[in-house]
């Protein structure tokens, strides 16, 4: 009786998974192996990945260094807002996921309004009689791009493990004699190890498979595969080549988030966000 | 700022034709329209607004008008099918492209009276050569627009400005296979209609080597970055140009007529994809009425292909030696032509390496 009831209330998740996940996924797969030309079996989609392994580096590495920025930005602050009042807790809360409320594209286009050489700060440095920096499209821009937008995944899953931390655990270690590095090095790191792996995994899912913020932060040279496979869909006229790259792209980040979840051990499966 | 008008008009329009949606009648018919970005008078800065005109003459039928940034983007969108679109705007190599893999209709001329006003030179083109699937809506030509307040006059001799290392950085390129590799066919004395592989070739290295002086590679967004300066060269349409200077009057244009540049025809044309054919034909008619096209092109900056609609424009447009070059300029022009599948094919790969490389 018990397992009919269940069988019934996931059957609309069932159904939700097969006609927007795996059918599509099916759908991919079958694009990524038929010729563009003609739609018959070929390989050829597959073989021709190789070209792009350099693109695929350069989107991990960025949006690598991307959530370790992130991290380095966002655990101070979780840290931070786990140990307010209540009351405070939902404010700051609050104030880490306003931006989401708005556009990733517009933020994105607020950045370029900044950043670009006729743009607001070069012309401020212009008016003082400062010389007009680099600052857009470089390879500094984009990852400016990427922690901007991302730190809120960062910091939400951080602050629901960092919250949840036993006091007492750390009253323990410190009537045992540790003082405040070692409580933190010895007690709350490797208990937000979690969140830190839950935060990685949701900053760097979708920052490596961007393509927005490096178009218009980047320059010519700061291609990354979202880039590619956008272009491949969109002009190319090759929806068998980005499909095949778009595969590609999953398994990586498959790896990537399973190495990463390796490092949280048996406590992985708690870390998803609360 | 007018990208901004135009967004805000375009929401009320979506807002608009919404509302109008739930009141309407059973005859009401809904056309999709799918243009170039910027490529209608849509009412800002004391335009006609040529789609809501069109709507008061006929209240059954409702525009749903969306835009592309170039043929390639609407090319993949129709080619990858499950959408509805009446009336598109291409231009003349890709609608030699569509009609030979059949992705247009026969259009019904006795719907399209206003097809009297085109003139001779318009028609019996190489594209369509029987005039069976377009009316052409404008014609333009490719040329350099350049800031003469940063770009040193000497150094505007012809295509090779846009390798210029002297303006790395300040430099666009178009964004389309077509139109790029035209600009590198035109400073290498190739012909445009090229099939031969190893001339393409050396047009892919050709724009590789100018990647890292290029800013970014644009479609309309080369609007903003040249009106305020954040580039200084591009190669563009002559039409879009004049719209660019009007905010920016610090622009120029340039014909690099020694090595040659592209002449462009835009024509309508009815996808099979359509539903509301007899509609489709009625828009096309009424955007050759020649008042409607004179308004229309006074907004656009684009060459009309009706001489009747330059007596509705305002003559210092009608007259604009960039938008009507003399006839020895348009003796040095060249024109694309239908490419076979394969070679296009060969040329957006060759185009998505060099972008992507």
């Amino acid at each position: 009786m018990k397992r009919n009831k269940s069988v019934l209330l996931s059957t609309p998740y069932i159904l939700w998974m097969v006609a927007f996940t795996l059918i599509p996924l099916g759908v991919v797969c079958y694009y990524a192996l038929t010729d563009p030309a003609n739609g018959s079996f070929t390989w050829n989609n597959l073989r021709q990945l190789g070209m792009y392994l350099p693109v695929f580096g350069q989107s991990i590495l960025y949006s690598l260094v991307s959530a370790f920025i992130c991290l380095l930005l966002g655990y101070p602050v979780a840290y931070y807002i786990a140990h307010r009042t209540p009351v405070m807790q939902k404010i700051l809360y609050m104030l880490v996921m306003l931006p989401m409320c708005m556009s990733f594209l517009l933020r994105t286009l607020a950045w370029v309004g900044l950043l670009q050489d006729t743009g607001i700060i070069n012309n401020l440095l212009a008016a003082i009689g400062l010389p007009r920096l680099k600052l857009i499209r470089t390879p500094a821009a984009v990852v400016l791009g990427m922690v901007y937008n991302y730190l809120p995944y960062m910091i939400l899953p951080l602050y629901s493990v960092i919250v949840k931390i036993d006091h007492r655990l750390i009253e323990a270690a410190e009537d045992l004699g540790c003082n405040g590095v070692q409580v933190f090095g010895r007690v709350i790191l490797p208990l937000s190890v979690p969140g830190i792996v839950s935060g990685m995994t949701m900053v760097f899912v979708p920052a490596v498979s961007t393509f927005y913020i490096s178009q218009k932060l980047g320059g010519t040279e700061t291609v990354l595969i979202g880039d590619v496979i956008e272009r491949q869909f969109k002009q190319g006229n090759n929806p068998n080549l980005g499909a095949a790259l778009s595969l590609l792209l999953m398994v990586l980040v498959f790896v990537c988030t399973g190495i990463l979840n390796r490092f949280a051990g048996d406590d992985g499966e708690e870390a998803v966000i609360v | 700022m007018k990208k901004i008008v135009s967004f805000v008009l375009a929401v009320c329009l979506a807002f608009g034709s919404l509302l109008a949606g739930c009141g309407g009648g059973e005859d009401d018919v809904t056309l999709y329209v799918y243009n170039w970005g910027q490529y209608i008078a849509e009412g800002d800065e004391g335009s006609l607004d040529v789609i809501a005109a069109f709507e008061d003459r006929y209240p059954n039928i409702h525009v749903q008008y969306s835009t592309y940034d170039s043929n390639e983007i609407m090319y993949s969108k129709l080619a990858g099918g499950g959408i509805t679109v009446d009336v598109i705007i291409p231009s003349d190599y890709m609608i030699g492209r569509m009609i030979q893999e059949g992705m247009l209709e026969e259009l019904n001329f006795d719907n399209i009276p206003n097809y009297q006003y085109i003139d001779e030179t318009f028609r019996n083109t190489d594209y369509d050569p029987e005039n069976k699937y377009s009316v052409p809506y404008t014609w333009g030509t490719v040329g350099i627009i350049y800031n003469t307040k940063y770009v040193d006059e000497a150094d505007v001799t012809g295509w090779e400005l846009l390798w210029n290392e002297k303006y790395a950085g300040k430099i666009l390129m178009f964004d389309n296979s077509r139109d790029a590799f035209g600009v590198a066919q035109y400073l290498l004395g190739y012909d445009v209609n090229t099939t031969d592989e190893t001339q393409l070739q050396a047009c892919a290295d050709k724009l590789a080597e100018q990647k890292p002086v290029v800013q970014q590679y644009v479609m309309d967004q080369i609007f903003s970055a040249m009106e305020n300066e954040e580039a200084w060269i591009a190669p563009y349409y002559a039409g879009d140009y004049l719209t660019m200077a009007e905010e920016n009057p610090d622009l120029a244009f340039y014909f690099p007529k020694e090595q040659g540049f592209n002449i462009f025809i835009d024509a309508m044309c009815i996808p099979t994809c359509c539903q509301e054919k007899e509609a489709a034909e009625l828009f096309i008619n009424f955007l050759c009425d020649p008042e409607i096209s004179g308004a229309n092109m006074d907004y656009l900056g684009y060459s009309t292909p009706e001489s009747a609609a330059k007596a509705y424009m305002d003559p210092e447009i009608a007259s604009n030696p960039i938008a009507y070059p003399d006839d020895e300029t348009l003796a040095k022009a060249g024109s694309f032509s239908y490419l076979p599948g394969d070679t296009s094919r060969y040329m957006e790969s060759l185009f998505m390496t060099v972008r992507n490389g």
